[in-house]
């Protein structure tokens, strides 16, 4: 999960780590309340989860409250490349003499963490990293022993950051560590880190992904969703603990295993570059032990999306039977059709591996007009591809 | 002989007592895996019959590997307890652990590995998030279904499990040495490049078939591997061609980050150093028969 900047300042604050005073709102009023509480001139910043906010006249300045709420009245309903600003943080100014880069984030190919630290900060360290990489310092993180004073040290005086500055990134660094380690963070990403006229440090943006494998521990982390952002149809799905993700097609997908339904997209992108170009309209993985009752919500959810125009059930019959599976697509319409609601698109189902032929011949003497079996994945894909494409 | 995983082996299951643990301690036996017992500190001393088969429940990992000489375990446990059973088999040194659980948090997985470097990587670690490792006919340590395919002489490995036995059915009529699902999470104990090596060593594996999917670098760093290491043929498939940018898809490590991880840059890497990418997985299946019916 992507945290916004203001989530990411409210953070580091409970971290002790040294930010601008602020707050966020979502009102004109509310940025009022706000610039009072702080005084004199403040920065009202769009918070959308995309760069050049700046660019896009996102960010403005402000003096006393009367500005700040026509500021944050402009930018509220703002369109930043394709995200709408429903949300403005306000914070006092800080007089930037320096601005440098810190971040610790997740090394895959190493199988560890890595911290990259720049005197060279407020621009893309990717580009830094291109155009002058020996100003750039990538250090790796043992998981276990962390970022201790030594090691923080070590990074420091390594990226060169000036003496008079250098005790106070040491404690950043130390203390981000903390912080990136006690919420379970996969990044946390500080440019600018600037310092001021008068030698301090402040962590100037925020930008922190949090890991949602680790979300037993951190029940206060559920809080920071943004339900306003979130799809509806991908809401519903979380709430049946379905792995649903939305896309913009019209053949809905269900399959078992995220690696077969990612595959059957993929399947179903092709079959249709020759039916009408359709799509896949979702990614949905029922997972291994999928019954009657979570195909049901599975095709609920489906079938409520009124971009789909026909359904692929993809399934490999691994530890699952295809018997059960069969079952559970003939329960499921009945469920459906219990629930109130007709079924009018068609399902194409693909059923191999365990039990493949009980299952089909199950889907066979159902005999339900709107089931259609094809034996093979790219067959299927085809035939649900040219239905969708009908349908259209 | 396989790799990793053989006949010889001696399995047990940290977790086995668990609904999980017992549901598949009971299938890997029917498949004739050498399972020789469990762990579960609350309950050592006791046993737990499956149909017929008494296996007994030991306090630790170190305990069970003196009294069974086992040197396999397969870890069922959840994932608030999941660091905890890996670091108790690295400490064990125990040669191969299965890490079957998952929603593993990613500091976790880089805390055990760093643990398992630390302690000189005696212990190879498969997972998280994974479905095992099968060597068809020999054994078969985790979930990955028995009876899908017999032994063979091709070499399986993949990030995802589904793909996994799609692959293996797919090419049931010629069979395979070993089947490896190395998971989906963002960081695993054994590559893409570890299983490679392994098969490229291994006299009863003729070729090899790799699949892979976004999120990460892990398909171009084999590409690289396999045009300075691996002499078998090799075909791949990658997953996701369709994915967005920026959204998780199923895997916790199925992410397109920016730019980075797409199914385009891994299948231009493997195609780079001559890997002949199937476009679906029937194709690919195909093109690996095209392989073996030359010899």
């Amino acid at each position: 999960m992507d945290l916004y900047e203001y989530q990411g300042r409210d953070l580091f604050e409970r971290h002790g780590l040294p930010v601008l005073a602020g707050g966020v709102a979502t009102t004109p009023e509310e940025a009022r309340a706000i610039a009072e509480r702080l005084g004199g001139r403040v920065v009202v910043k769009a918070q959308v989860k995309v760069g050049g906010r700046g660019k896009a006249g996102g960010v403005k300045l402000a003096e006393g409250a009367e500005e700040t709420v026509a500021r944050a009245t402009d930018i509220l309903g703002m369109d930043i490349k394709g995200h709408t600003v429903h949300k403005v943080m306000i914070t006092v100014t800080a007089d930037v003499a320096e601005e440098y880069y810190f971040s610790y984030l997740l090394d895959r190919a190493n199988r560890t963490f890595l911290c990259i630290a720049s005197v060279a900060g407020g621009m893309d360290i990717e580009q830094v990293a291109a155009e002058t990489p020996d100003k750039v310092v990538k250090a790796p993180i043992d998981a276990v022993k962390g970022v201790d004073e030594a090691k923080a040290r070590e990074i420091v005086t390594a990226a060169g950051f000036p003496a008079e500055v250098a005790d106070q990134v040491v404690d950043v660094a130390v203390g981000l560590w903390k912080a990136f380690v006690a919420e379970d963070a996969t990044l946390v990403e500080v440019n600018p880190l600037a310092k001021t006229g008068d030698g301090e440090l402040l962590l100037l943006d925020a930008k922190i992904t949090l890991d949602e494998n680790a979300a037993f521990r951190h029940p206060d982390h559920e809080a920071l969703v943004d339900q306003a952002a979130v799809d509806p149809l991908e809401q519903a799905a979380k709430e049946k603990d379905l792995n649903y993700v939305k896309l913009d097609g019209e053949v809905g997908i269900i399959g078992n295993g995220a690696g077969l339904v990612m595959s059957t997209l993929d399947v179903v992108a092709y079959a249709g570059e020759r039916h009408g170009d359709v799509k896949p309209a979702n990614f949905l993985d029922i997972g291994g032990g999928a019954s009657a009752a979570v195909m049901a919500n599975g095709l609920e959810i489906v079938l409520s999306d009124p971009s789909v125009k026909s359904v692929f059930v993809n399934v490999f019959g691994g530890i699952t039977a295809c018997d059960e599976v069969a079952n559970g697509i003939i329960q499921a319409l009945a469920l459906l059709e219990q629930r109130g609601e007709k079924v009018t698109k068609p399902l194409v189902v693909r059923l191999d591996g365990n039990n493949a032929e009980a299952g089909r011949a199950i889907l066979d003497s159902a005999n339900n007009p709107l089931v259609q079996r094809v034996d093979t994945m790219d067959g299927a894909a085809e035939r649900a591809a040219e239905l969708a494409a009908a349908g259209v | 002989m396989a790799i990793w995983l053989t006949k010889d082996s001696k399995v047990i299951v940290q977790g086995m007592t668990g609904s999980e643990g017992s549901k598949h301690t009971r299938r890997m036996l029917a498949a004739g895996t050498n399972v020789v017992g469990g762990v579960n500190p609350r309950k050592a001393g006791q046993t737990v019959d499956f149909d017929g088969t008494e296996l007994p429940v030991f306090a630790s990992v170190a305990d069970a590997m003196k009294e069974t000489g086992a040197d396999v375990t397969v870890i069922f446990v959840p994932p608030q307890f999941t660091k905890g059973a890996v670091v108790e088999a690295i400490d064990a040194a125990i040669p191969l652990a299965v890490v079957i659980t998952e929603g593993v948090p990613v500091h976790d997985t880089a805390a055990f590995w760093a643990y398992n470097v630390s302690k000189g990587e005696q212990t190879r670690i498969i997972g998280p998030n994974c479905p095992g490792i099968a060597s068809p006919g020999a054994s078969n340590a985790g979930i990955i279904p028995a009876d899908i395919t017999g032994s063979g002489r091709i070499g399986l490995v993949s990030k995802s499990g589904t793909l996994t036995y799609q692959m293996m059915y797919e090419l049931r009529d010629i069979g395979f040495s070993t089947c490896v699902g190395i998971g989906g999470d963002p960081i695993i104990g054994t590559t893409h490049i570890d299983a490679l090596a392994a098969f490229e060593a291994d006299p009863e594996t003729d070729a090899i078939v790799m699949i892979g999917e976004i999120g990460g670098d892990a398909e171009e760093r084999a590409a690289e591997f396999i045009k300075a290491n691996v002499t078998k043929p090799v075909v791949g498939y990658i997953a996701g061609f369709t994915a967005p940018p920026g959204k998780t898809m199923g895997h916790a490590g199925a992410i397109i980050s920016g730019s980075a991880g797409t199914a385009e840059a891994k299948q231009a890497a493997l195609e780079a150093v001559g890997v002949k990418v199937g476009k679906t997985p029937t194709e690919t299946a195909k093109l690996m028969r095209e392989i073996m019916s030359g010899r």
